[in-house]
């Protein structure tokens, strides 16, 4: 097994760098890839089209914002795939405790306890700027989003999974993880309402009298991205809390 | 003779040496896949792949001396100067993020030939990998579910004590 | 609103994936008349699309109007090919919703929503797959259908369907990893990602080469290992029998096929046919390694015991015929390869069917405690027969027509070894599915009596027909075998339609490059 793999990878990788002289050299700003019309657009036309200044976070939820929707949509699917693939009923609560050793586990350290209360919330605003400044800056939805879950994840693995749990239930992230799709879509769809295609930002300016068709991409851009932040970061927890807990959803780590 | 092998490496290796690197740690990834023993390893190898092709693409973006994707700082700077030329006074508050929606409302007239797409990089391969980023996170999530649930079912995550155990029930049966 | 077809089948499902996720939650019984209203619609716009086709020709989606260059937004682009397989995915994507009514109900009540929020999500991502004009866009869609069905084939209740799903895994992900890794040699050499401007680009690109090649490579071996094309099809038996019933009876049917769909695709627009079978001197190897692929399934085919396992080996074959059919370099071939992948899927979904009834009603999980199963389900068999006549070829089904386009394919380029591979196959099909007829009509082999003995006791009297819920999908499915085959002409011309009008090829040269090999 161990020689048919090596030869299977030394093969594949010298099919990969056999194309090597016909590649564009390091940092070529005329390669193919690098000048085509498409790159060129997207550096010359952004700025024109919404008054985004970040290139990638307009790419990524204007113009091929129907990749990024299916992308939520694939994190939705990452969440709900470990729920079904994992996730038990609790014990009947008139049995024997199930788990008395987290009980005692339970008693956390003080100085975690407390650096964790004064951090999550420091995390959390810091989330809420990272997709909020995604505009103007590196940043925006599927980063705050991880961010905003990490600040979750770090209450539970400080305080326990129950505690965390009791602040953020089972039933409300999921629901949470599906409205941020959803979100994601009714933008789409509203632009449909209006007579334009799925996802054409633009017409949504109709909805406000004072806003501009660029100004109505930027704007839709946001709550695009504020949609995908309710997912990522509701699916990041669901995932710790289920793989944490073998799915029972009770003690954690 | 050194010339020329010297051109060969200049030539194969090291102008392209991005994708030697993405290539190889793709093959150390995909080496893993295949051949380790272990779930967990498998999933690492997995990891190793997936992220050396995120590298890939990436590095494929790269141009020689531009920034990031990101028009800002540029374009306040060129805001500046034509603001110094056209005499608006926009070029006083350059980076205050309150006011970039309205010098963008602006900048369109100044910024068609100011902008020069060799100053940035290529932002495609990098909406690319953030979905290939998002794919991967996801498979490896998916991934860890299912091998703790082999771990439930045969108490270990070794493949061939599992293909054993496997075997042992089929006999039984 | 029509010309909105295109994303309304995706949105479509995508809402009726989000509003079972979102009520089923509270009240489990919503779940299953909004999957199959949900797929219904689907169905409906699905054939509104094929109709606007047929019409109107090729139609071109751009996602948020972004077409002035093309290629900075995203295209979905439908011509009667796609819109044939669009049909057939979410025809047989409601069909498994409607089978489904009772098995999810006795099997995993705690997780229904989520069973359904994937079904819906899968067939989402296939039929995207299906309809999109973006190469990376087609990456995405891939992914969402492959995590769907890896948690699908996970929530089995079998031991070993972890293992089958993580094996899955592993393989799917490199499969898609290669994938992604050829469409980005692509992107470095076009610089775009629009199937049609990747074309133009390749067309436009002085003399040969090899990062185009290399792509190419990596783009077919990423989907053969997706489509379980011959030596790398280790993944599917396990994975495919160890699932649930109504997870098996969509994976199955759909996986491969839309494999084959894309690889279809990717050479005739993204890569061209004139590319293809010019520049590459390989497509010989191609058909020879079908060659072995079918036989190499009929074989395995023959020598299982347990049903399901028979028929995904009878998958792996069929891939055969498919992957062969589209690299013989000719205009039948091809065109039997498109009308198969349409056919193979209602046959194969008639399959396991009657395999999850067999299941289901009778704890049959081997081919011998079939027997006797004309008396006690008459009506499954009935249902059985038609799906198993056509997988042998008997005439008035698809099954047949599509061998004969393959076979004549195979006649025209002079690709005798695939024509014999093709007959040895079907006669192998004729000797499996009579087999089963026989220990059925006649009652078991004497010489398998102690196997079913344990059973008999236990299972012989609960025996009884199947619940109409799970006969009306597989009658529906026999009745589509047979409207396949009987409006052949029909379906081909429309294949046909694609072949001569869309691509840069025509009929005449297909021909004659097969005529020279």
């Amino acid at each position: 097994m161990k020689w048919i793999g090596l030869i299977a990878v030394i093969f594949t990788g010298g099919l990969l760098l056999s194309a090597m002289d016909d590649f564009p050299n390091w940092g070529d700003a005329h390669s193919p890839a690098n000048s085509s019309p498409v790159s060129q657009y997207y550096i010359e036309q952004t700025m024109t089209d919404s008054g985004v200044p970040n290139m990638v976070t307009a790419v990524l939820a204007d113009y091929r914002g129907y990749d990024t929707m299916f992308e939520t949509v694939v994190v939705l699917i990452a969440g709900i795939a470990i729920m079904a693939i994992l996730r038990v009923a609790k014990q009947v609560p008139g049995g024997a405790k199930p788990t008395p050793a987290h009980e005692v586990g339970d008693q956390h350290d003080i100085i975690i306890g407390t650096t964790c209360r004064l951090l999550i919330p420091v995390l959390q605003l810091f989330a809420l700027y990272v997709i909020a400044h995604g505009h103007h800056s590196p940043g925006g939805g599927f980063q705050g989003g991880v961010i905003l879950g990490a600040s979750f994840i770090l209450a539970a693995i400080a305080k326990g999974l129950d505690p965390a749990l009791q602040r953020l239930p089972e039933k409300r992230y999921v629901k949470l993880a599906f409205v941020g799709v959803v979100i994601y879509v009714s933008f789409g769809v509203a632009c449909l309402i209006l007579g334009e295609n799925f996802l054409d930002y633009g017409v949504l300016h109709e909805l406000l009298p004072t806003m501009s068709a660029e100004e109505a991409r930027s704007h839709s851009m946001l709550g695009v991205e504020i949609g995908v932040a309710f997912t990522v970061s509701m699916i990041m927890f669901a995932i710790y809390a289920n793989l944490a807990s073998k799915g029972e959803l009770e003690g954690g780590l | 003779m050194s010339v020329m092998g010297s051109f060969i490496i200049s030539q194969y290796v090291l102008d392209h040496f991005n994708f030697w690197v993405a290539v190889i740690l793709m093959m150390i990834g995909l080496y893993a896949m295949i051949t380790k023993n272990n779930l967990i390893k498998k999933l690492i190898g997995m990891s190793i792949f997936q992220t050396a092709i995120i590298l890939f693409y990436v590095s494929a973006g790269v141009k020689e001396g531009a920034t990031i994707p990101i028009l800002e700082h540029h374009a306040a700077e060129t805001e500046q100067v034509a603001a110094g030329d056209a005499g608006a006074e926009h070029g006083s508050v350059v980076g205050a993020d309150h006011d970039v929606s309205k010098s963008s409302e602006k900048a369109p007239a100044h910024e068609v030939h100011e902008i020069n797409p060799d100053d940035y990089s290529n932002p495609l391969p990098h909406v690319l990998m953030l979905t290939a980023i998002v794919v991967g996170v996801a498979t490896l999530g998916v991934a860890l579910a299912v091998a703790q649930v082999i771990y439930k079912n045969y108490g270990t995550l070794e493949e061939d004590e599992i293909l054993a155990k496997i075997k042992a029930a089929e006999n039984d049966g | 609103m029509a010309e909105q077809y295109p994303i309304l089948v995706l949105l479509v499902l995508l809402f009726g994936a989000l509003l079972v996720g979102l009520s089923g939650m509270a009240d489990r019984r919503v779940c299953f008349p909004l999957t199959v209203t949900a797929l219904g619609l689907a169905v409906a716009v699905s054939i509104g699309i094929l109709q606007r086709v047929m019409d109107g020709g090729v139609i071109r989606y751009f996602v948020g109007g972004w077409s002035r260059p093309v290629g900075i937004g995203i295209e979905l682009r439908i011509d009667t090919i796609n819109a044939l397989v669009l049909l057939t995915v979410t025809t047989v994507g409601l069909l498994t919703a409607i089978f489904s009514f009772r098995r999810v109900r006795d099997d995993k009540t705690e997780k229904t929503p989520l069973f359904y929020v994937l079904y819906l999500l899968l067939i989402m991502g296939l039929s995207g797959m299906v309809i999109t004009g973006d190469a990376f866009n087609l990456y995405v869609l891939l992914e969402v259908s492959s995590l769907t069905s890896y948690a699908l084939i996970a929530m089995g209740k079998s031991k070993r369907a972890a293992t089958a799903a993580f094996s899955y895994i592993i393989m799917g992900t490199i499969g898609a990893s290669f994938y992604l890794l050829g469409v980005g040699y692509l992107y470095l050499r076009t610089g775009t990602l629009n199937m049609m401007e990747i074309h133009q680009a390749i067309l436009a690109l002085d003399g040969p080469s090899s990062t185009i090649v290399v792509a190419f490579v990596l783009i077919i071996v990423g989907l053969m290992i997706k489509m379980a094309f011959f030596p790398l099809f280790g993944w599917l038996p396990n994975a495919y029998s160890y699932c649930p019933s109504s997870t098996s009876c969509v994976v199955a049917p759909l996986m491969t096929k839309v494999g084959v769909y894309v690889m279809v695709r990717m050479m005739l627009t993204v890569f061209g046919t004139e590319w293809v079978f010019s520049n590459l001197q390989y497509t010989q190897w191609l058909v020879g390694m079908a060659v072995v692929a079918i036989l190499a399934g009929s074989v395995m085919a023959l020598a299982q015991v347990e049903l399901k396992k028979m028929f995904c080996y009878l998958i792996v074959a069929e891939v055969g015929y498919m992957v062969g059919g589209a690299w013989m370099a000719n205009h039948w071939g091809m065109v039997g390869t498109i009308y198969h992948i349409m056919g193979d899927a209602f046959m194969t979904l008639c399959m396991f069917l009657a395999a999850g009834i067999f299941l289901k009603q009778a704890g049959v999980v081997r081919i011998d405690q079939l027997d006797g199963m004309f008396r006690k389900m008459p009506w499954t068999m009935a249902g059985f027969v038609v799906g198993a006549l056509a997988m042998i070829g008997i005439p008035p089904t698809c099954g047949f027509f599509s061998k004969l386009y393959l076979i004549r394919g195979g006649m025209e380029s002079g690709h005798w070894f695939y024509v014999g591979a093709l007959l040895i196959s079907s006669l192998v099909n004729a000797v499996l599915f009579f087999r089963i007829f026989e220990i059925a009509y006649f009652g078991k082999n004497p010489a398998e009596g102690h196997a079913a003995h344990h059973e008999e006791p236990s299972v012989q009297p609960v025996i009884k027909e199947a619940h109409p819920s799970s006969l009306i999908p597989l009658y529906l499915t026999a009745a589509i075998i047979l409207l396949l085959g009987l409006f052949n002409g029909q379906i081909v011309e429309l294949i046909e339609h694609s072949l001569n009008g869309v691509q840069v090829i025509g009929t005449e040269i297909l021909v004659e490059k097969g005529g020279q090999g």
